[in-house]
């Protein structure tokens, strides 16, 4: 029997286990949106503008590990996608978004709604198809869906012309694909391996680096139990948080520009380095000639061969699939017996906890005006650490990443690579949906939730109980930050005038509203929002926060990773490794 | 340094965009660039001369190798190769200038492969040095156009980049 273009599509996402479309329809998508209707695989979440749809699939994506699948309309459809589809490509996230496009008589003759969307997406996806016979929509998408969660993952576009979808003919989903110019690697080089143990065996200051890379990869187990048999100290990237246990004992906090004095001076002062899934990206080492000043051995393992020697050179280089590697080297470890040096592995934790005495996180809350990082602290306890957490960008992020000590990989949704605002709430409705039954929490602040603010309505909607934890600060935070320290406090456009009524602008969505700005409400307004009465409902919670926080530790542009700018409790400590005749080795 | 890079890419529509669209988006240089389909039509060769530190001429081959329709990449410079690169140019010659020029391609084993009254179109190949030479050793009065193919390389030898 011939089926439609259109009803290929649906049938293809069937097979495909899809379970929600994010979309929002228009011209030429009409006849997938009638093969949608006529059809109960998977249910079609109607969002309030594309770019939400690219984002909530996505965290759908993020915090499952399946496939987020977003449908778009041709022209400003497709390009209100491209800012989620970019935030998805920085982050390496697997994701369709399949887009419609004029007819193929029509193409490049600027019809109605007509814009070039394999070319605009090609430069932020992992790869795109155009579709332009009915026969070939079901081998793009298996091809689709195997690329975009092999290898390293990423998005992959779908651009569909409206004639394609009318079409008909037979439809046959293939069972495999087999694509003779991709081929990702999955197991890591034996030898490499090998040499990875022995740097570890002679290792003296070890140091155990985790990027987002470990949670994509699912790698977290296999990390664990590396960090776990030889005691290594441990740090995770904004991306890798969650792949070790936040409240684990040899979890040394996130590093890099705002991560802990702790973890940024190992990841400094460390004399073999083991880098898994993770890129070596600027906000984490900054300069690399600075973080390369003191001698260290670094083994980097990542699935993506690009991302080895891209930014630093490394010595043991190991291609493959992190969780393949990683539980191949703790297996190998486990039968050679080889471990660091007792002595000097002890020293150097007796190192790591001195620096980690003085506390760069600490902060104090008196009883007036409420601190973002407080706030942070309070949501942690009350959701038991166990709720998933997405952000926007800014201070809100960074403090969110701080003081929320994740406990599980896929916890914690941010957009890391890109910086996306108005990333949160879309984010917190995929993953709410991907988890029907776990508490998620939306960090944001009153200019970034500003961004896709309208997403409120589609919460309703579909009754989407997610809370979101509006730290309003009156300001671009970060950008305010960056004006205090490099720009003579002129504030320039960073002060947000004339905000809305949060309370009723999340009544007049049909949701709850609570404005809370007394630190002594925080608390209780948070227990009442994640309490049973309320699991049903989606409340928007207005901090009202300090004007003035800033985010430390902070390592400045072209700074190393020892000169740190402190919270004012650690100004004028040194930033160097207090020697103490410490036998760890020669540091510099 | 100067780089030589041969790849084999799926012979698809919007292939090559993909990678000039690389070479733009990550601020790497093309001197020159050339493809055409190989004897399998499903698939295309294309040489690309490029410079860069060893650092960079590195990212350049793993960043080519990320694209999902290319095949393989090769650095033809890590061993000995052949490059070829096609001119056609053409010169006034009128009068005297008209055995002189006869002369000239002669000697530099180019064509006459277009003749009028006033001018010849000579087609020359060889590396892209010859090609200047020849150039240079020319009035610049005289050349009227000149239309260059870019460099196309392939491995002496045993060297072979195929699937």
């Amino acid at each position: 029997m011939e089926i439609s273009g259109a009803e290929i599509v649906t049938r293809c996402l069937q097979e495909e286990g899809v379970e929600f479309v994010f979309g929002y329809p228009g011209g030429a998508v009409l006849e997938i949106y009638d093969a949608i209707h006529k059809q109960d695989f998977f249910k079609h979440v109607l969002v309030r503008h594309e770019q939400a749809a690219v984002h909530a699939a996505d965290a759908y994506s993020r915090s499952s590990n399946k496939v987020g699948v977003a449908l778009l309309t041709s022209g400003p459809g497709a390009t209100n996608g491209i800012t989620g589809i970019a935030t998805a490509y920085m982050d390496s996230i697997p994701l369709i978004v399949i887009s419609g496009q004029v007819g193929t008589p029509m193409i490049g003759s600027d019809a109605f709604q007509e814009v070039d969307m394999v070319g605009c997406s090609r430069p932020i996806v992992k790869h795109n198809f155009l579709v332009k016979d009915v026969r070939d929509i079901a081998a793009t998408f298996k091809k689709a869906f195997h690329i975009a969660t092999t290898g390293r993952p990423g998005p992959v576009v779908i651009d569909i012309p409206k004639d394609v979808t009318i079409h008909k003919t037979k439809f046959e989903y293939p069972q495999s694909v087999s694509i003779r110019s991709y081929n990702p690697p999955v197991k890591g080089h034996p030898g490499q391996i090998k040499k990875a143990a022995q740097l570890l065996a002679d290792a003296k200051r070890p140091f155990v680096y985790v990027g987002g890379g470990a949670v994509l990869g699912n790698a977290s187990a296999e990390v664990t139990e590396l960090v776990k048999l030889l005691n290594l100290p441990c740090t995770n990237t904004l991306m890798g948080l969650g792949a070790l246990d936040g409240t684990d004992a040899n979890f040394v906090g996130m590093l890099g520009m705002h991560g802990t004095y702790e973890a940024n001076l190992a990841m400094q002062y460390c004399d073999v380095l083991i880098a898994i899934g993770a890129r070596f990206d600027d906000r984490v080492i900054s300069v690399p000639n600075q973080f390369l000043s003191q001698a260290k051995k670094i083994v980097h393992i990542d699935i993506d061969p690009s991302s080895i020697a891209k930014r630093v050179k490394v010595d043991v280089p190991i291609v493959g699939d992190v969780k393949s590697v990683v539980s191949d080297l703790v297996a190998l470890l486990k039968e050679t017996g080889q471990r660091p040096n007792d002595k000097a592995l002890a020293a150097w934790w007796d190192q790591v906890n001195e620096w980690r005495k003085p506390n760069s996180l600490l902060y104090t809350q008196d009883s007036e005006i409420i601190k973002p990082q407080f706030v942070v602290q309070k949501l942690w306890e009350v959701t038991d650490g166990q709720a998933i957490v997405t952000s926007d960008v800014g201070q809100h992020q960074m403090f969110a990443a701080q003081y929320y000590k994740f406990r599980r990989p896929r916890q914690w949704i941010n957009s890391g690579g890109l910086g996306t605002m108005g990333f949160g709430l879309p984010a917190a409705m995929g993953a709410q949906m991907a988890n029907p039954y776990a508490q998620v929490a939306c960090i944001t602040g009153e200019a970034s939730i500003q961004m896709n603010i309208q997403e409120l309505s589609t919460c309703k909607q579909y009754h989407i109980p997610v809370k979101i934890i509006n730290l309003n600060n009156r300001y671009l935070g970060m950008v305010r930050q960056w004006q205090e320290f490099f720009y003579g406090n002129r504030y320039s456009e960073s002060y947000m005038d004339a905000l809305p009524d949060f309370v009723k602008l999340a009544e007049a969505y049909g949701h709850i509203g609570m404005k809370i700005e007394k630190p002594a409400d925080v608390e209780p307004a948070l227990r009442e929002a994640f309490s049973e009465k309320l699991k049903d409902r989606l409340v928007f919670l207005d901090f009202i926060t300090d004007q003035k926080a800033n985010v430390f530790p902070m390592v400045q542009n072209g700074k190393g990773l020892n000169q740190m700018d402190l919270p004012e409790h650690m100004r004028g400590m040194q930033q160097v490794p207090f020697e103490n005749n410490r036998d760890y080795g020669n540091l510099c | 340094m100067r780089h030589i890079l041969s790849i084999l890419i799926e012979n698809e529509a919007g292939a090559l965009s993909r990678v000039t669209g690389l070479f733009s988006a990550r601020g790497y240089n093309i001197d020159s660039l050339t493809v055409q389909t190989t004897e399998d039509v499903t698939m295309s060769r294309m040489t690309i001369v490029t410079h860069g530190s060893d650092d960079i001429i590195e990212q350049i081959t793993k960043q080519l190798n990320k694209l999902v329709e290319v095949v393989k990449v090769i650095d033809l410079n890590e061993a000995d190769h052949i490059e070829r690169e096609l001119m056609l140019i053409k010169v006034r010659a009128t009068g005297k200038e008209r055995d002189e020029m006869k002369r000239m391609a002669d000697i530099f084993r180019g064509r006459i492969i277009d003749v009028t009254e006033k001018s010849y179109t000579i087609e020359l190949t060889g590396p892209g040095e010859k090609l200047d030479a020849f150039i240079k050793a020319l009035d610049p009065a005289v050349i009227l156009e000149t239309v260059r193919t870019g460099a196309s390389g392939i491995g002496r030898g045993e060297r072979i980049l195929k699937i």
